[in-house]
């Protein structure tokens, strides 16, 4: 090691306080962000895979505008909600892995070993994620306007959506970490995420509720807290300003928000067992 | 110097679900400045108490306090006072050696301008200032374990927590980071918790010993004095023709204890010291026998552990301990830091 004697004698620093807790979230967050952003292949594919189902289902499934009581002639006005949705699950994935590889190289121990909040520490890791949620609605809504989707909505709308989607993204997110916190490997969120999948299929993804023939499917749909995140964006895609739909998206997506980072905030503790 | 420990553990105990308690009621204390080498095997209890101390692990039961403060009780001051390097260098591959140190000095609370004075003085003081802005994926395992000091010393903590820091390293940056850490208590009066298996890096760099096993320690003092209470040097002599083995052993019958090691060669205590080496000369001289080698031991910190626990420490003769490491930097008495 090419130790310098001279730059040994340096005095120590001068002041020194505990930083606000908004220093220490943007402090870790910016971490967060740059790796996620260092990580080509974590933004394109997770980005590209909702758009390639798209793609397909648009095509393949376009029939189902024939169905009497369609809300919509143009299937893409359906569909586009889907991307958005399944975006925001990936970056569960994105999230829990990268928390969980904190977890499992000891980072997340050198981060506990400064006088980090655990608040900022929580939300901080997730900055990348919401970083990532961000891109990815931003692509989808360009996507979306490229393809002859029309946003009843309008601008206003769009806007909505956009924020709405950073919303589940950020809730998705929140799961991932809280996973990563309670199984530690990056392998055990990876192994969940195609759980997570079925809860997609399983809901008003594909078809609206009222339309779904079997029973059973249209029940599991209607409990399923995934359809109502899908109906929110259709909503302003498809039918405008509808006050319902949008409270249950906002409503669930908060919901996940809050319980994924109460449930993860007592999983750090218990992580870190610092004192 | 504070007559208040920097360092002080009374009957601190750490048992896991299942296991053996991995620290068993340990008591130490540790002076400030002092560099102290907590010695002993893989598994004996030596991360276990790191981690407790650094308060990344709650003790089952006992106390301790760390530059004053209590480990349960106060964790945050404590980890406002101490710097860690743990036994894996826990780095952000994708993250550069800047940006690591940028972020730790964030957290600590350091003002923008003194961050980025700190982080390039650092960078400097480790030779990586030409590495900064790489990312650490691409560093050698030397060049992590340096950002990992580095990083444990953003804040110019009083305290340092090292835990095998040379485990994995060359003979060359092993050597070199011995010197630095030997710097940091001698230049800033730095108290130094080092962890090691490493008989030779204890050796060098401690100030006082600790020797754990099974979660106690079995032995505790300088190096020098835990030598000592093993008792005197031995001296191994090597005839040039084997067939005079029995006239050797005859020879050196009058000195200490003897073993016989085959091929004639001869190892037998002394317990007046090596001043008898001069008069074993002698008599081989007087009797016209002829040496191939004769070579004086010194109780070494192996033998300490030999006594104390009945079995030789592990790794202790590996290729690559760091026994090596003093041709490549100079000499373990060069870093011995005179007091």
């Amino acid at each position: 090691m090419a130790v310098d004697a001279a730059a040994g004698a340096a005095s120590l620093p001068r002041s020194r306080q505990t930083a606000s807790l908004l220093e220490q979230t943007l402090a870790v967050g910016r971490r967060s962000v740059v790796r996620t952003s260092r990580q080509r292949a974590l933004l394109i594919f997770p980005m590209v895979f909702p758009l390639i189902l798209f793609a397909i289902n648009g095509s393949a499934l376009s029939a189902a505008t024939k169905i009497p009581r369609f809300p919509t002639d143009n299937y893409r006005d359906f569909l586009i909600a889907v991307p958005f949705v399944q975006g925001a699950m990936f970056v569960s994935i994105t999230a829990g892995v990268d928390l969980a590889r904190d977890i499992e190289t000891g980072f997340l121990n050198r981060l506990a070993m400064t006088p980090l909040r655990g608040e900022a520490l929580l939300v901080g890791q997730l900055g990348g994620a919401l970083v990532l949620g961000v891109i990815q609605a931003v692509v989808y809504l360009l996507v979306a306007l490229a393809t002859g989707v029309t946003i009843v909505s309008g601008v206003g709308g769009a806007l909505v959506l956009l924020i709405l989607s950073v919303l589940i993204s950020f809730g998705f997110a929140s799961l991932g970490g809280l996973l990563a916190l309670r199984f530690g490997t990056g392998e055990a969120v990876q192994g969940i995420f195609p759980l997570l999948f079925v809860t997609l299929f399983l809901s008003s993804s594909s078809l609206p509720r009222n339309l779904i023939k079997a029973d059973w499917f249209r029940e599991v749909a209607t409990y399923n807290p995934v359809s109502y995140l899908l109906e929110s964006i259709r909503s302003l895609v498809i039918t405008g300003w509808d006050a319902q739909a949008l409270i249950l998206g906002f409503g669930f997506a908060t919901v996940l928000l809050v319980v994924s980072l109460a449930f993860s905030q007592s999983a750090m503790r218990s992580r870190l067992a610092r004192r | 110097m504070s007559s208040e420990p920097a360092i002080e553990v009374e009957k601190l105990v750490r048992e896991f679900k299942k296991g053996p308690r991995a620290v068993d009621g340990i008591d130490l204390a540790v002076s400030p400045g002092e560099i102290y080498g907590f010695l002993g095997p893989n598994g004996a209890g030596k991360s276990t108490t790191v981690l407790m101390l650094t308060t990344l692990l709650p003790p089952t039961s006992g106390r301790a306090s760390v530059g004053g403060y209590d480990i349960v009780r106060q964790g945050s001051q404590v980890r406002a006072t101490i710097g860690a390097a743990l036994q894996e260098a826990a780095l952000d591959a994708i993250l550069t050696g800047r940006e690591h140190l940028m972020l730790q000095g964030t957290l600590q609370g350091l003002p923008s301008a003194e961050r980025r004075r700190r982080t390039d003085l650092l960078l400097q003081r480790v030779g990586l200032t030409e590495a900064a802005d790489r990312r650490v994926g691409g560093y050698s395992g030397g060049m992590k374990r340096r950002l990992d000091l580095a990083l444990a010393l953003v804040h110019s903590p009083r305290i340092l927590f090292l835990d095998e820091p040379t485990t994995g390293l060359d003979p060359q940056s092993r050597s070199a980071l011995w010197e630095e850490v030997a710097r940091l208590a001698r230049d800033e009066g730095m108290t130094v918790f080092l962890t090691t298996q490493y008989l030779e890096e204890a050796d060098v760099l401690a100030d006082r010993i600790g020797i754990i096993d099974h979660g106690h320690i079995v032995a505790e003092g300088t190096p020098a004095r835990l030598k000592a209470e093993i008792g005197s040097p031995t001296v191994e002599v090597t005839p040039t023709e084997p067939e005079s083995g029995d006239r050797l052993a005859e020879l050196l019958s009058g000195f200490g204890d003897m073993r016989r090691n085959g091929n004639g060669s001869v190892t037998v205590q002394l317990p007046g010291g090596e001043a008898e080496l001069a008069e074993i000369v002698r008599i081989l001289d007087r009797a016209d026998l002829h040496v191939q080698m004769l070579q004086l031991h010194q109780p070494s910190l192996d033998d300490v552990f030999l006594a104390k626990t009945g079995r030789k420490l592990e790794g202790a003769g590996d290729d690559a301990s760091p026994a090596a490491a003093p041709e490549a930097g100079g000499g373990p008495e060069r870093r011995r830091r005179g007091r």
